[in-house]
């Protein structure tokens, strides 16, 4: 398979009035043609401004990408004019936000937000657009979506609207859909409908997909591979298999930890993590986990681990992966 | 829609009365007799005696009691007459008739002024934040809205005439007939009138497009590759303007009652001059009169207003 898109080194910083807050700091990773691909991290962990830097959607100011490469169709996003980036965002890279409720203008009715890109970028007319409109409504498994169309926002409710985004976003068949928390803001029951749709689809068309979200349920049912995120960079990476089976970082386990499992006995306590996330404008010196990490040693205060492979394919920064893997290959046999 | 039409009309009527009956009283609280200020005459030293006085008294209605004279004027408003002057002892409505457009024309060219070079003045600002245009924006706006309008028509006419020996044409010239001269008497004092409000549309239209560049769907809409100006023109203006529209309806008002500072200064005989000057010639009528008319235009143009914001926004669904 080949690569569509590889993000190198990625800074993007926020440059606020109290100091410098490193949002994402040296995050890198690759996606390939019609791979789903899943980062998790908690929230202000940097994944959603990961994500909004390839679009150069980053609110400037305060927002900036201070440095790194992000490589989409043989071009460095970051260095493309103003007029370029335009023909990628909807056209080749689309987006499915968090709010589907917010993320939609509401004095504009379905129609004239779906046809838009149509029209911008298809160079469709106005009944072309209308027809594929309608298509791409009843694609996503809206009812009735001639009368809908007409409509507006707020007579949806939240997963219709979300279905909606959906439609926008595959109308111009991307080659990558960029899932930002899409199931965050919905009922849980309309959560998997949604994950589903998106992943359907995103098959059908061939199109990768990149899901940001704080679920590991989420990842490990629809992501081929999983990059794990913490205060602004990527600490264990690895198909949702590795991931799982063999966390090999501290911050991982404890994530699945936390989580209730139903193939546990119910007296079984949730293990949260302990402490606060980092203070991302006064980032420790060393491993940024280490005040919350139980496995902490000497070397976490002076050096930041690097993130390296501890099995192939699967990479993690901590200077303990090895130790942990072993246990956890124990623990699973 | 017709439904909701109708209902905001029948409550005209609560506030309608309401209007009349603080007309009615406020004039009566005041000292001074409209039959007293008519007998001393324009010097107000003319010689009478009491019995003119009583004469005079019983001849406009004043000598009755207050409910009485209260009935007597809405009953004759129901009939469609605002009855006689106190003063001028001529029927009140030729004079409405007369001066009505003249302040009406004054209030909507203020309304203009104010909201075309509001509206872009504040798109400017709020696209170009902290830079040099938004910090010339900023400027006038504060400048507009700290500057009280019988200033700024002072120094209007200071400066017309001193620096460049320039008086608009004297007199009335009516907008119809010859809309030239009726422009050059209308454009300043228009001006002077409405700058407040221009000040204060710009700051609200800077402040709300702000608000929503950081929305979520403005975002989205650049998301889509579209290009600024079609993210500012279609996705975020409108959604802008619905506080602009809001605060539309109240200025209305205030620019009416502006009129009756603004007309004095540029000597335009229109109905804010002709309130003040009833209000010395404890002119009751004439004062009642014109309240009615004020407060009837301010309700027709809230109705119109609701209806035009219900267009903008379609969450907005009147029953």
């Amino acid at each position: 398979m080949a690569t569509l898109l590889e993000v190198k080194d990625l800074r993007t910083h926020f440059f606020t009035r109290e100091g410098v807050v490193k949002a994402v700091d040296g995050v890198s990773y690759a996606i390939e043609e019609g791979e789903t691909l899943g980062l998790v991290g908690e929230s202000g962990c940097g994944k959603s401004v990961s994500a909004l830097s390839i679009m150069r959607l980053v609110p400037d100011p305060p927002g900036k990408t201070v440095g790194g490469e992000i490589i989409f169709d043989g071009q460095d996003l970051l260095k493309l004019p103003d007029s370029e980036i335009r023909r990628v965002r909807g056209k080749q890279i689309a987006m499915v936000y968090q709010e589907p409720m917010t993320s939609l203008n509401p004095v504009l009715t379905i129609e004239r937000q779906l046809t838009e890109s149509l029209e911008l970028h298809l160079a469709m007319s106005k009944t072309e657009a209308r027809r594929e409109a309608v298509r791409r409504l009843e694609q996503v498994g809206i009812p009735d979506p001639e009368r809908r169309l007409k409509q507006y926002p707020h007579q949806f409710s939240g997963g219709m609207l979300q279905r909606v985004m959906i439609a926008i976003a595959l109308s111009c068949n991307p080659k990558l859909i960029i899932a930002d928390e899409p199931t965050t803001a919905l009922d849980v029951t309309i959560q998997a409908q949604i994950l589903d749709l998106m992943k359907n689809l995103s098959r059908e068309y061939g199109v990768s997909l990149l899901i940001i979200t704080h679920n590991l349920g989420v990842v490990a049912r629809y992501a081929d591979r999983v990059n794990i995120m913490y205060a602004g960079k990527v600490i264990e990476r690895g198909t949702a298999r590795d991931i799982y089976r063999h966390p090999s970082h501290p911050y991982t386990l404890g994530l699945l930890n936390s989580v209730p499992r139903l193939d546990l006995p119910r007296t079984e306590k949730l293990d949260p993590i302990e402490g606060q996330p980092p203070d991302l404008m006064h980032l420790p010196a060393g491993c940024a986990f280490r005040e919350r990490c139980r496995f902490a040693i000497a070397r976490c205060a002076q050096e930041i681990p690097p993130l390296r492979p501890v099995s192939a394919g699967h990479l993690s920064a901590c200077f303990v992966a090895e130790t942990l893997l072993s246990r956890a290959k124990e623990h699973a046999a | 829609m017709q439904a909701y039409i109708a209902k905001r009309c029948l409550l005209f009527i609560p506030t309608l009365l309401l209007a009349t009956l603080i007309a009615f009283l406020l004039l009566r609280v005041i000292p001074g007799d409209p039959a007293l200020v008519k007998l001393a005459g324009e010097t107000g030293d003319a010689s009478f005696t009491q019995a003119e006085l009583h004469d005079l008294q019983v001849k406009l209605g004043t000598d009755k009691p207050l409910y009485v004279q209260y009935g007597k004027w809405m009953w004759g408003m129901l009939q469609l007459d605002f009855g006689q002057s106190m003063y001028f002892e001529e029927p009140v409505a030729q004079d409405l008739i007369d001066k009505f457009p003249i302040t009406l024309e004054l209030t909507v060219l203020a309304m203009l002024i104010a909201t075309i070079i509001a509206v872009p003045l504040g798109l400017v600002s709020a696209i170009k934040q902290d830079t040099p245009a938004d910090y010339i924006s900023r400027f006038i706006s504060i400048a507009g809205v700290a500057l009280p309008n019988f200033w700024v028509g002072i120094l209007i006419v200071y400066f017309l005439v001193l620096f460049f020996a320039w008086m608009p044409p004297l007199g009335y010239a009516n907008l119809w007939e010859d809309p030239a001269t009726n422009l050059q008497q209308f454009i300043f004092p228009a001006l002077a009138l409405g700058f407040f409000e221009m000040a204060f549309t710009a700051r609200v239209t800077r402040s709300s497009m702000l608000e929503v560049y950081r929305e979520d769907y403005t975002r989205t809409a650049r998301g889509k590759g579209l290009a600024e100006r079609v993210v500012i023109l279609r996705h975020a203006l409108k959604n802008a303007l619905l506080p602009v529209v809001t605060i539309s309806g109240f200025q209305f008002g205030r620019l009416l009652a502006g009129t009756v500072v603004i007309e004095n200064i540029f000597m335009i005989p229109g109905m804010g001059r002709l309130l003040l000057d009833s209000v010395f010639h404890r002119d009751y009528t004439m004062v009642q009169a014109i309240v009615v008319v004020i407060t009837v235009s301010v309700l027709v143009l809230n109705l119109v207003l609701d209806v035009l914001y219900g267009w903008l926004n379609p969450r907005i669904r009147y029953s």
